[in-house]
This record gives C-alpha cells, structure tokens and sequence, in this order.
C-alpha cells in the first residue's frame, strides 16, 4: 500500500489537473493544517471585521430609517412597484443556490471535486439567504405584520391568499432557509467533533463540544448520519430547483410583458445557479491564498467550476434568445415592444447590453483550458458574471414594470440613495457573516476529505492490494 | 449503570478491521468503533442494521404535504371562500408548490431529529470519553470497544486467553479495559 501510495503522491500516475487533493499528508497533519488555524486569526481579520461590521450598521440605519419613515424613501413608484428590493432579492436568492447545488446534487452525482468546497458553499448560501430575506420583509411596509403570511387563526376570520406566487414564495425560501441550515449542521457535526478535539483551551472545547452534540464518531452514529445526510442531499435536490422555480412564478403567473413566459423556471435555475457559482469562486479565490488551502482546493476545482459556468451561462444564454424570438413569434405587440425596443434601445439599454456582455461573452473565456485555471482571469470574470447576474433581474424587473400596456401609465424608475445603501449594507453584512464564519467555524469537511483521501488510495491500489492488506 | 469493556487503538482502518474479527473470534458480540471516517467494512462485522430512517423520512414528507394540503384547501374552500381571479375555491395546482415544499420541509426536520436520535447525540458524556488519548479518535485513530458484563470482564482482567497479546498483535498501540457509569 505505501508504495503505491507515494506514486499517486509524486503524480506520475495522474496529471495533476484531475487531483482534487494534492500530496499525501498523514490524517493527522492533513486535520491539523485544515483545523489549527481556527486559533489565530489572521492579522488583517480585526481590520476586515470593522470595515464589514461599518457597512453592516449603515445596513440597519438604513433599515430603520425605511420602518420608521415607510417606503417611500425608496425610488419605487407607479407602475415600478417592485425595483431594486425584489432585484436584490432575487439576486441574493440565487447566490444562494449554489450551496446546495454543489452540497446536494454533486453529492448525489459522486463527484469528488465538491468535498472540499460544500461547506464553503453552503456557508455563501446561509449567509445570501437571509440577505435576500429582508428585501421582501422591507417590502411589504409594515414588515411588524409579516405573520399575515402565515395561516394562523386571527379574529379577522380571513386567511393568506394561497392562489397567488407570494405565499408560494414565504414558504419555499423559509424552507430553503431552514433545510440549508439542517443540511449546513448535519455535516458540520463530526467536522465540530474535530475541533472539539484538538482545541488548546478547556474553554474551546467546552464551546465546540455543546456545538458537537457529543459525537463519538461510532460505526452506529456513522451510519445513521450517511443515511441521513444521502436523504437530506435528495431531498435538497428538488428543493433547490423549486425554491427559483417558484421565485419565477411571481413573475411568471402575472400579465406582464416580458413576464408572462413559461420558459421562467428553468431559466430562473440556470441563472440562480450560474449567479451561485461566481459567487463561490469570488470568496474562495482569495480565501484560497489567505488561507493557504492550495492542497486542499487545487486546479481540478476551478477547472469544474469554469465548466459549470460555462453550461449555466449558456442555458441563459439560450433562454434570452428563446425569449427574444418568442416574443416576435407571438405577434403580441407588448411583447414584441419589451423584448425588441424598450430593452435594447430603451432608458435602460446601456444596463440591458451590460448584462449581455457580463453573462453571455464572458463564459466563453472558458473554452481556453488555461483560463479555466488561472485564478486572476476566474476572479475577474466571477465579478462581471455577478454584476451581469444583477443586472439581468434589474432588466427583467424594471423594464417591464416601466413600459406596460398604456403608454399613459409609464413611468421611469430611479433608484434612492437609501435603495443603494441597502444593498451595499448587505454586502457589507453578507462579508461580515461569512468573515465569521471563516473565523470560527471548520470551513473545509476535514472528516469528509480524511474519508476521500482513503478512498482515493484505495481506487489507486492495484486489485488484490486490498484483500491482500486486510 | 456500570458501562464495562476493553477498547483498543489502532493506526489505520486496516487494522481496525482485524481487530474487530478479533474480538468477535474471542466471542465478544457486543462491539462499536469509534473512527475519524467512516469505515464502512466494520458496519457488518459488528452487526449494524440497515437505518430505519429512510421510513421515518417518507412518513414525515408524506404527512408534511397532506397537512399543508388541507390547510389550504379549508382555508380557501370552507373557512373563508373567496373568488380570486375567476379560479375555483378548490385551486388544486395552486396549492400544489405550498404543499411540495411543506413536505420537503417536514422530512428534512424528520431526517435530522432522526439522525440525533439513532446516532444517539445530545449525550455530551460517554464512559469511553475517559480513555487516555481517545480524543484522537476523531482526528487520525481507529479505536475498537466491546461492551461486556461483569463476570465477562473480570475474565478480561485476568486475561486467560490472551486478548491483549492478540490485539496487540494485530497493531494496536493502546489496548485499555474500562469502567464507568453511563
């Protein structure tokens, strides 16, 4: 066995694209390089944490500011009733779906390149989800009444109006929410144990070893834990193509031009998904050389992930299209008007030919191996796919909501300064979150990576190698 | 309760599943392992039954969307009815996404309930906690426990037939007998 191990070590046997761990470290020195640095932060991390924590308080300022006014601090107005809190809400929503894409569905297809980045993820996921929360809370003005939502048996003898897409939506994101944080905690547990484990102080022990919930890492324990966590991932799994699917659906079940399309939920999907994984590339880019996780998240990584972006951005791709050449083939002169003159040479065309270059041209950078693994290039492309993901909901929502049916009713929208300072706090808050999260919590599956590193060793083994060691 | 037995540390899952087939050729039936990993070859030798989970989940998802279902649909056809768009009080596919996600809902809370309770968690002390060096078990060792009674372990204690040498034979660096309440 060590022979063989030492060959897959030195990489002659596979190239060294295709390995999702490099070198061959002990359990124990591969835990202690994954988990140590849980006891020092790093020096820019108090820094870094005032800056995020600065933006998260002009977040609430300008939360309370929106509450105690009403929202006519923000640019919304008549016809454009829904602007930028459901663009960032949307936006938000589909970052967070690349958590459980890569958790859930790549879990159920066996793919080894997403160990080492599921949590990374999932953490993304957690965090983006509950920025998009808020936009639809601050939107309904009297976010105190949220629990009108919820069927509950009030004196007013009425009940939520369950015929239309925003219920669908409070339930299908609550449950997004709370299935995320099951599945996030479910593997997380044996990972806490670790920590548990080696922490230097009686104080981090006691801490992680409540968080743990006493895992003794028995074959009982392990084996309901597999279960679970395979029943979790499938039932994740239709979870987050439903989550999008039914985001769409506020759009798509109403009247609107260039609304009013079955084609909403796939293409809401691929864009959430597409969106998701830039987002996952930006942190883990920096957090990769901060960190030093150069073994752990390796060439095979971004490779795969450069190849999600390019099959996402090409289903949007596609759906644009498909949407453009619907519209025309309707005959419907409102949405021939949207998709052939208000968007591409509108008030907002410069905004609608950036989402164009930002999703459908920059994905084809990948086509060329060597950028599919060049960090500077995944960065910066991660950035404008952000951006053009963000500016495809401010078109699809803005546009048609500006120009309906009767001209006399049009209306131009201008976002407020307190509409941009919501969404720049949620970034700041977003990155205060996830700094945290990095800080304290075990951010790469150790027991996972230990589990893939035996596997790994044991697939390179000859037949016979294995009988012969036991 | 008295929780007896004799554990033993090993330095690959290798040896761990020599050690198992060890102590159960010594006649030792009551055996559990405690691994940084899974070490899924150990799960028969020791007599891991298949999870019942998987059950609990398919009632608990089935159950989520029938009461999502009937709240929606005694809401909006018997409490209170109202017309909303021309569509029937009884909407069926407008009720369909509340229900799916309703039960997606109920059986991922089953499915880690579930998993709390067999994996027995929420204990945050176990007797073999006590065992010199057994925090690495979750880090880079492979330890094998059998549970015995009394009269079982006083033979250990004396070890007649030389349990330890045969552990200790097949690699292992630590081989402990321990007692505790539990």
């Amino acid at each position: 066995m060590t022979a063989l191990v030492s060959s897959h070590a030195s990489g002659e046997e596979t190239p060294v694209e295709t390995r999702v761990l490099l070198g061959n470290p002990t359990d124990g020195a591969l835990t202690h390089e994954l988990v140590d640095r849980l006891w020092s932060p790093g020096r820019a991390f108090p820094a870094l944490l005032a800056l995020t924590g600065t933006g998260s308080v002009g977040l609430f300022v300008a939360v309370v500011y929106t509450m105690t006014t009403g929202i006519g601090v923000w640019g919304n107005n008549i016809p454009v009733g829904w602007a930028l809190g459901i663009v960032n809400f949307v936006w938000w929503i589909g970052i967070g779906h690349a958590g459980t894409f890569i958790s859930a569905i790549l879990y159920l297809l066996e793919q080894k390149w997403r160990t080492s980045i599921n949590r990374f993820a999932e953490g993304m996921t957690l965090f983006a989800v509950v920025q998009a929360g808020l936009f639809p809370l601050l939107h309904l003005g009297r976010p105190w009444f949220f629990y009108w939502l919820v069927p509950y048996p009030s004196t007013m003898g009425v009940w939520p109006q369950f015929r239309s897409a925003l219920p669908w939506d409070v339930v299908a994101v609550s449950t997004y929410l709370t299935v995320s944080l099951l599945f996030f905690y479910l593997g997380l547990i044996p990972d806490l144990a670790v920590v548990r484990d080696t922490a230097p102080e009686r104080w981090r022990q006691r801490v992680y070893g409540v968080f743990a919930l006493g895992w003794r890492g028995s074959a009982r324990a392990w084996h309901h834990h597999r279960i679970g966590y395979l029943l979790l991932a499938g039932l994740a799994t239709p979870l987050v193509l439903s989550v999008h699917s039914i985001v769409s659906m506020d759009f798509a079940i109403s009247q609107l031009p260039g609304w009013h399309s079955t084609i909403f939920p796939p293409f809401f999907v691929a864009g959430a998904i597409y969106s998701g994984f830039a987002m996952v590339l930006t942190l883990i880019i920096p957090s990769r050389r901060i960190f030093h996780l150069e073994r752990v998240v390796t060439a095979k990584h971004f490779d795969s992930m450069a190849k999600m972006l390019m099959v996402t951005g090409w289903i949007v791709t596609y759906s644009y299209a498909v949407e453009i050449f619907i519209a025309w083939y309707s005959g419907d002169p409102y949405e021939r008007y949207v998709h052939l003159v208000n968007r591409p040479t509108g008030p907002y065309a410069f905004i609608f030919w950036t989402m164009l270059a930002c999703n459908c041209l920059t994905p084809q950078l990948f086509w060329v191996k060597r950028f599919r693994t060049n960090e500077a290039v995944l960065f910066v492309a991660a950035i404008l796919i952000n951006v053009g993901m963000w500016t495809e909901r401010f078109i699809l929502i803005v546009t048609s909501e500006s120009r309906d049916f009767l001209p006399s009713s049009w209306h131009l929208y201008r976002p407020s300064l307190i509409d941009l300072s919501l969404f720049v706090g949620t970034l700041s808050f977003f990155s205060f979150l996830f700094l945290l999260f990095l800080r304290f919590v075990p951010f790469i599956p150790v027991s996972e990576l230990k589990d893939l590193k035996r596997e790994i060793a044991n697939e390179n083994e000859p037949i016979g190698a294995t009988e012969a060691a036991l | 309760m008295i929780t007896r037995g004799i554990i033993a540390e090993y330095g690959t899952p290798e040896e761990l599943v020599a050690a198992v087939r060890e102590l159960r050729a010594y006649g030792l039936g009551d055996l559990d392992t405690f691994t940084p990993y899974p070490v899924r070859e150990v799960e028969p030798l020791i007599g891991v039954r298949r999870s019942p989970i998987p059950r609990w989940v398919l009632a608990g998802g089935l159950l989520g969307a029938a009461l999502a279902y009937l709240i929606e649909w005694w809401c909006a056809a018997v409490s209170y009815p109202v017309i909303v768009g021309g569509r029937p009080y009884h909407s069926a596919p407008a009720f369909v996404p509340i229900a799916f996600e309703t039960a997606i809902l109920v059986a991922s809370l089953t499915a880690f309930v579930a998993v709390i309770v067999y994996a027995r968690l929420l204990r945050l002390y176990d007797p073999v906690f006590e065992t010199p060096g057994f925090e690495r078990a979750s880090v880079d060792r492979f330890w094998v426990a059998a549970f015995v009674d009394a009269t079982v372990f006083r033979e250990l204690e004396a070890d007649a037939a030389g349990l330890r040498g045969k552990l200790e034979s097949a690699g292992a660096m630590r081989v402990v007998l321990f007692a505790g309440p539990s």
